[in-house]
């Protein structure tokens, strides 16, 4: 199964899904969408750094991630521009400069595309253990700092005050978004991550009851959307990343659709 | 002269659980606070008053651990267990959060332990509401449960009782006492409201940067440090209050009669219950 390159993507597709879903709900609650955003545009630095070095492309990208992440902490501490302007500048300057370095590389011959969108071609085997092996510790630490990085999601006051460091679990997390970052970059390229964290976790609000209900939907409605975002582009020969994000959208706007015409939203009060 | 739980035998062997010494914190070229001292004693309610930007939050903060004081310290006995009402929270949407997970936000407890909490506060029936659709005086209930299923030995209550309409302000200032007598934890209550912190405090600090005047609500009401930051017509909020109700309201509308126990702080005067007295 291993040897046919669509089922390859397929395995490394879910198994991508199933780590961002999770990841994706926090990061829709702490309203970090454009800092998921930034980290995964540093990508591209990360794999130009990596090419340059002749080191693991992954390894590249998630030391660049969380490298981008540190900056913009340390940025955030001395309130010189507001965040979202940091978060701009950061961003662009970290994908221009990976742009330049590529550019300058005249030796290599790449293909810059597959890094920005995705690659269907692009998984190799080594890519699947990386994935379910980085995604399955990824899962495993999010799970022990759940409950702390819920509090500090609600309030970072209360938890502190409460004995639960937040600042601690918060640092955690963000290594945890560089590690899916640099995991899922093959599938859906540098430019179209964020999506993949952000719109299941935003379609499975909707039908969610709780906060790890609505993870684990997260997690379902991505696997959905990988598979159907994969096939179509199979079938109409199109980049891999905007296909699933296409499938992303349309599965979200099928969510909606179900506000407008279905059932009255669950009542909250009986 | 405090009042203290009634399963403590004397003020002397009362053992302090926070206290801050000489707490100064200094921050865009002013002290915040300066020269602050306080202690919190088991079974003690403290409240903290004083005008906007007199430094009650920046207070409770340092003595919560969540501020490091430029001056001063603070020192709390060993394992301290806290509980927490912020002064502002606000849920984002996108979290979908029931008052009954949002008592197991900080630990975990017994699905027993959180219905007999809900009931105790009176929000029961509102477990398996969503904590962004509740009203103000609803969700401050379910914050303060939240804090209290802790069991903590020490409760921060910043401003418990805002956005809260005045019936529900004295039940809750009410719970807030029960929860004193029945846990015997220490209670550091931040509020603005002079009359009803008044009522229900053992001591009251009244800051304005430093501390002006602190002691018994009724001390603290004649002292001309606090007469000079409230205006005269303050001084008549420890009179006022001072009255007995015979009956107070659940937040679904039933009216219970009030236990003989909750009234140990109260004189009898005759204010029509709940009614707003002409102050």
């Amino acid at each position: 199964m291993f040897d046919d390159f669509f089922s390859r993507a397929l395995i490394a597709g879910i198994g991508v899904a199933l780590v961002a879903g999770p990841l994706g709900c926090f990061i829709v609650w702490r309203r970090m969408a454009y800092f998921g955003d930034t980290m995964a545009h540093s990508a591209l630095l990360g794999v130009a750094l990596a090419l340059l070095l002749e080191i693991n492309l992954m390894i590249g990208v998630f030391g660049v991630a969380v490298a981008a992440a540190l900056a913009l902490i340390i940025l955030q501490r001395r309130p010189t521009l507001p965040v979202d302007a940091l978060l701009g500048i950061l961003s662009h300057s970290t994908l221009a400069l990976g742009l330049v370095l590529v550019g300058l590389m005249a030796w290599l011959r790449i293909d810059l595309l597959s890094y920005l969108f995705g690659d269907l071609l692009a998984v190799s085997t080594l890519d699947i253990g990386v994935i379910y092996g980085g995604g399955a510790v990824v899962l495993g630490v999010l799970c022990l700092i759940w409950h702390p990085l819920l509090a500090a999601t609600v309030s970072e006051e209360l938890a502190a005050a409460e004995g639960l460091k937040p600042a601690r679990s918060r640092l955690i997390f963000m290594i945890l978004m560089a590690a899916v970052i640099a995991i899922s970059m093959k599938i859906v390229g540098v430019l179209l991550i964020t999506s993949l964290l952000i719109i299941p976790a935003a379609t499975a609000r909707r039908f969610a009851q709780g906060p790890e209900q609505m993870a684990v939907l997260a997690a379902g409605l991505g696997v959905v959307v990988v598979v159907a975002g994969l096939y179509g582009s199979l079938e109409f020969d199109t980049p891999s990343g905007p296909s699933i994000v296409v499938a992303a959208l349309v599965l979200f706007l099928l969510s909606l659709l179900r506000l407008a015409t279905g059932r009255p939203k669950p009542q909250a009060r009986q | 002269m405090q009042q203290i739980a009634p399963d403590i035998a004397s003020p002397a062997e009362i053992e302090i659980l926070v206290s801050g010494g000489d707490l100064g914190v200094y921050r865009g070229g002013k002290w915040l606070i300066r020269g602050v001292d306080l202690a919190i004693r088991r079974g003690e309610i403290v409240s903290l008053i004083g005008p906007n930007g007199s430094g009650k939050s920046t207070t409770a903060k340092v003595i919560l651990g969540n501020l490091k004081p430029d001056e001063g310290n603070v020192s709390a006995v060993s394992g301290l267990r806290v509980g927490y009402v912020p002064q502002t929270l606000h849920i984002n949407w996108t979290l979908p959060l029931t008052v009954r997970r949002l008592m197991s936000l900080t630990g975990r407890h017994r699905a027993r332990d959180i219905d007999a909490a809900l009931d105790d506060v009176g929000i029961r029936h509102l477990a398996r509401a969503e904590v962004q659709h509740l009203s103000g005086g609803e969700f401050q209930r379910a914050l303060l449960t939240r804090a209290i299923i802790r069991r903590p030995d020490l409760l921060v209550l910043d401003e418990p009782v805002q956005g809260v309409d005045f019936a529900g302000e004295i039940a809750l200032y009410e719970l807030i006492r029960d929860i004193r007598d029945r846990q015997g934890c220490g209670i550091l209550l931040i509020s603005h409201d002079l009359h009803i912190v008044m009522a229900q405090t053992d001591t009251v600090i009244c800051l304005s940067g430093h501390v002006c005047c602190s002691g018994t609500p009724k001390s603290v009401a004649s002292n001309p440090e606090y007469l000079r930051l409230f205006g005269p017509r303050a001084a008549d909020a420890v009179a006022v209050y001072q009255h007995h109700h015979d009956h107070t309201h659940l937040p679904d509308g039933r009216v219970v009669p009030l236990e003989a126990a909750q009234s140990e702080h109260k004189s009898s005067a005759d204010v029509p219950p709940d009614g707003r007295p002409d102050v």
